[in-house]
């Protein structure tokens, strides 16, 4: 509960970057330090990370508590052709005309943590448009709002765990953590396995964002491997001739548990 | 569980779910697993609070669980309900005052003196990873006292995972992120 000596309410904070950086900083400083004694890479982000000033009273503060699955913990919810339609995937064909920016597509596979392809799962992504606006009544930010993009899509995942998505490219756009803050262009990714245990919500970045270090979100996971791991690669394979640039992103949840255990009782 | 296998690939970090997943994740009966009028639908509801006690206006949760009978179901159509397909899953974004509804059945125990269990899974603003946590159906005392995490857990943090039955039938369970009543979450084998 120390972090909570921090200004508790996001709204009211007056933190400068400077502050927000020289607090990222300190702690990143603590992780090297610890990496230097031996101790294991982080790979997840800090849920107790003060330069994330919403994250202050929305942390657990106790430990994780183990828990060994029991059965509906091995199995996961079925989607497929029922629940979304191909024509999801393409963001840029969902209203009348043609979105504003920089036409992309982003494709990659999602697999396990054994390197498993994950086969016929959901992928749910949602995004700011070219103007780093949100199609969403919260969002107050002066930018346009596109008529034609409204930044939500939906895949299935083929045989091999591959998804593809064709978008606009997302801007950066202002919030409200501390004083002139702003987020790295980013498209929110959620995922499922073949465990529920695997769940996951996530923000894909795109290279060489100047955003990077100033942003408490992403440096909320203090492993520079880890943090690599969030950023697609420009990948021309991707790109396609006087259409739109591409981005590779490959996703690895953590292990099946199901897997190995269904392996293990065959062995018997 | 003791020889875990360790993981040939290094997980992607999770980040917080923010602010606007509103326009993107909800959908038609998302949080109706089955029908109102389905005759042992029952209400499963309860508050989302922070650290400080005050209400999370903008929590997205997800359960699932088994049937009635304890069956795993795989079945298509959460994303496009029908009405009668029990597909185990369903999600909702709290409301203005943290509260949260799901419409669905007791699941039954998945194995003979099991403890019924729903899996419910935790997104928020300023929660930087999901957190995972089980919500217990009441009834079964022997269940619940032979149940392997149950056992391991205080009296007081056992109560942050068993649900109310309330008179009207439903099921009631708050949700603490923080603080002294705060709900135990859980981690599992081979996350990193």
């Amino acid at each position: 509960m120390s972090a909570n000596t921090n200004a508790l309410d996001p709204a009211a904070t007056t933190a400068t970057q400077e502050e927000i950086s020289a607090e990222i900083s300190s702690t990143h400083e603590d992780y090297r330090q610890q990496l230097l004694a031996g101790k294991k890479a982080e790979t997840q982000p800090r849920v107790d990370f003060a330069p994330y000033r919403s994250s202050l009273l929305r942390h657990p503060t106790k430990n994780l508590h183990h828990a060994d699955p029991e059965t509906i913990e091995l199995y996961s919810p079925a989607f497929g052709q029922r629940d979304v339609h191909a024509l999801e995937s393409d963001l840029t064909i969902q209203h009348n005309g043609e979105p504003i920016g920089e036409r992309i597509v982003v494709s990659g596979r999602v697999l396990d943590g054994d390197g498993r392809p994950v086969a016929g799962q959901l992928v749910e992504i949602w995004q700011a448009n070219a103007a780093g606006r949100y199609v969403h009544k919260r969002d107050q930010h002066p930018a346009p709002i596109d008529p034609n993009f409204t930044g939500v899509g939906r895949a299935i995942t083929g045989a091999n765990g591959e998804y593809s998505f064709t978008t606009i490219k997302p801007a950066p756009y202002p919030w409200k953590n501390h004083h002139n803050a702003w987020r790295p262009a980013h498209i929110h990714f959620s995922l499922f396995g073949t465990d529920f245990t695997q769940r996951m919500i996530t923000q894909m970045y795109f290279p060489g964002d100047p955003l990077f270090a100033l942003d408490p979100i992403y440096q909320s996971i203090t492993d520079q491997d880890a943090r690599d791991r969030l950023v697609a690669t420009y990948d021309h394979s991707i790109t396609s001739h006087e259409w739109a640039t591409g981005y590779n992103w490959d996703i690895v949840l953590t292990g099946s548990n199901r897997t190995w255990m269904e392996e293990e009782e065959g062995e018997h | 569980m003791t020889n875990t296998p360790e993981l040939k690939l290094t997980p992607t970090p999770g980040q917080t779910i923010g602010p606007f997943y509103g326009y993107a994740l909800p959908f038609e009966k998302d949080n109706e697993l089955v029908n109102h009028a389905h005759p042992n639908s029952v209400r499963l509801h309860g508050v989302v609070y922070d650290g400080n006690g005050e209400v999370i206006p903008d929590a997205l949760l997800e359960i699932w669980q088994a049937d009635e009978d304890g069956n795993v179901v795989s079945r298509e159509g959460s994303l496009v309900r029908d009405g009668y397909t029990f597909t185990g899953w369903g999600r909702t974004a709290v409301n203005n005052v943290g509260g949260y509804n799901f419409t669905t059945v007791n699941p039954g125990a998945t194995d003979q003196g099991k403890a019924p269990f729903i899996m419910l899974t935790v997104f928020a603003r300023g929660l930087l990873n999901r957190l995972f946590t089980r919500i217990y159906l009441p009834e079964d005392a022997a269940a619940l006292a032979n149940d392997p995490l149950l056992a391991s857990l205080s009296e007081a943090e056992r109560q942050t995972l068993i649900a109310t039955r309330e008179a009207d039938g439903s099921l009631r369970l708050d949700i603490r992120l923080q603080g002294e009543d705060e709900t135990v979450f859980l981690s599992y084998p081979r996350e990193s």
